[in-house]
């Protein structure tokens, strides 16, 4: 199969970009200055992502669909306001995660953004499960950018006049360039930041104009050193089918209200893991010193006997050390436990943290 | 001191005497990208030409480091270990990574030339 590119491939050549292939996508992993100033960049002062290979789904509904996808999501969806989003899964029967998602009201039903490896499983999902009953567009007309970093919001408004204005967590339509644009103010970093859907023909446009306002592209190493160090999980690696959101020590995600009564996909799972406890929990670990322990790394306890696997592991620019998660058995799960990770044959000792390694700087409420 | 030869691994091995100073090469460096660790051998220790003496990383992944010939390691670099992005910044001189006491000195005739080191070198990344 032929790799795709996104509408702002030109625009990463122009910018020196190193591609490499993810999801079937050619994606710049890094441009010129390089992962550890990119990171920095995004931290200090605003970085742009491209994040168009993600998948951008419309459902158009009213109150039926909102029931309907309340037996699908961990989520109190009737009660969620009007352009409001949350995070979220897409779990089967047992709780195992086949996505995590961002889920928005919007005024024609809701929109889910979706990981890009994971869109068209998840949509025909989706599809079979709605019965067909509700417009489902897979947006391919779409491109999505997120500007992430404490600059970003002086930055986008003086392209997009009142974005500044937005909330944690919640979104709106504005308009650029006479084209409707949908704006959440969310992101991926840890810092304050918008991330912006706009039609293909003028993303390119609106992409230069951020970048003449002091902003800059970022690539995916940035944002996976980025995201690892505010503690947020990528799927595929933190997350998967054999994970339920309660061992990813999520349940923070998942509605109270909707557990006591417990009607959507892997409700029975997720209420016996609330009330017995698991017997594996996500959990941060900070190794001693400089070496770096990647996804794989077997974890040890004190006692050298296997307990866990370190799921994402790099170097954290703004940490300047490495960080690293992964699940350990329940017992080993408290903050300050002293673990060991086997890299390169040796045991090197680690211990326990919690999450994130950053302060996160959301902005939480404008208005 | 004699010229600077250069393996198909990356290094650029210096001789004075019989101690040679290895490193990693610029063109090592741009491939890797940002080197945020790095692993050096034991002083005292013997490494074997083409054998493993050491580990860089980058925020991407990991890489073996070579020894281009054999010998004695008689010292190490502790400033890339302290600071490994100095790697990035001067690889071919300051940034040096090991010194050995070479066994065969016949071994430095198997190595490339600057010329043909550079040649190699745009040949793989092209």
């Amino acid at each position: 199969m032929e790799t795709k590119k996104t509408s702002l491939y030109q625009l990463h050549q122009d910018c020196n970009a190193k591609f490499v292939e993810f999801a079937g996508y050619q994606m710049p992993i890094q441009y010129s200055e390089g992962i550890v100033e990119e990171h920095k960049f995004t931290r200090n002062h605003s970085g742009i992502f491209d994040v168009s290979h993600m998948g951008q789904l419309f459902i158009y509904g009213g109150e039926d669909l909102i029931k309907d996808l309340e037996k699908i999501f961990p989520l109190d969806l009737k009660n969620l306001k009007l352009n409001h989003s949350k995070y979220s899964f897409l779990m089967d029967k047992d709780a195992g995660i086949h996505d995590d998602l961002i889920i928005t009201k919007t005024k024609e039903g809701f929109l889910i953004i979706l990981n890009a490896a994971c869109k068209d499983n998840d949509f025909k999902i989706l599809k079979e499960f709605l019965e067909d009953k509700y417009k489902m567009v897979l947006d391919q007309n779409r491109s999505l950018i997120a500007i992430q970093g404490p600059k970003s919001s002086e930055i986008l408004n003086d392209v997009i006049n009142g974005v500044k204005d937005l909330n944690f967590m919640s979104g709106n339509w504005f308009t650029f360039e006479n084209q409707k644009v949908y704006i959440t103010r969310s992101g991926y970093t840890g810092e304050d930041g918008f991330e912006i859907s706009i039609v293909n023909d003028f993303v390119d446009q609106l992409t230069r104009e951020l970048i003449n306002k002091g902003s800059k592209l970022i690539g995916l190493g940035a944002r996976d050193t980025l995201r690892l160090e505010a503690g947020l999980c990528l799927y595929g690696h933190d997350l998967d089918k054999d994970k339920t959101p309660v061992e990813a020590n999520l349940k923070w995600a998942i509605s109270k209200e909707r557990i006591s009564k417990g009607d959507f996909i892997g409700s029975d799972i997720i209420i016996k893991q609330l009330n017995d406890g698991v017997s594996k929990i996500r959990v941060g670990i900070k190794p001693e010193g400089r070496i770096i322990a990647r996804e794989k790394t077997k974890i040890f306890n004190q006692s050298d006997v296997h307990i866990g696997e370190i799921t994402s592991g790099t170097f954290g620019p703004s940490v300047n050390g490495p960080v690293a998660m992964g699940y350990v058995e329940n017992e080993f799960s408290k903050k300050n436990t002293k673990v060991f990770l086997e890299v390169r044959g040796k045991k090197h000792p680690a211990s326990i943290c919690s999450l994130p390694f950053y302060k996160k700087s959301y902005v939480k409420e404008v208005n | 001191m004699s010229e600077v030869k250069y393996s198909k691994e990356h290094e650029w091995i210096k001789l004075d005497g019989d101690v040679a100073t290895i490193g990693i090469t610029k063109h090592a460096t741009e491939m890797l990208g940002d080197i945020v660790f790095a692993e050096l051998p034991e002083k005292g220790s013997s490494v074997e030409k083409d054998g493993t003496a050491g580990v860089v990383e980058s925020t991407k992944a990991a890489s073996d480091v070579y020894t281009p010939v054999s010998g004695e390691v008689v010292d190490t670099n502790q400033a890339i270990v302290d600071d490994p992005s100095k790697i990035n910044q001067d690889p071919e001189d300051s940034a040096w990574f090991f010194k050995l006491k070479i066994k065969d000195p016949s071994e430095m005739d198997t190595l490339m030339n600057k010329d043909d080191y550079d040649k190699f070198a745009k040949e793989i990344s092209a």
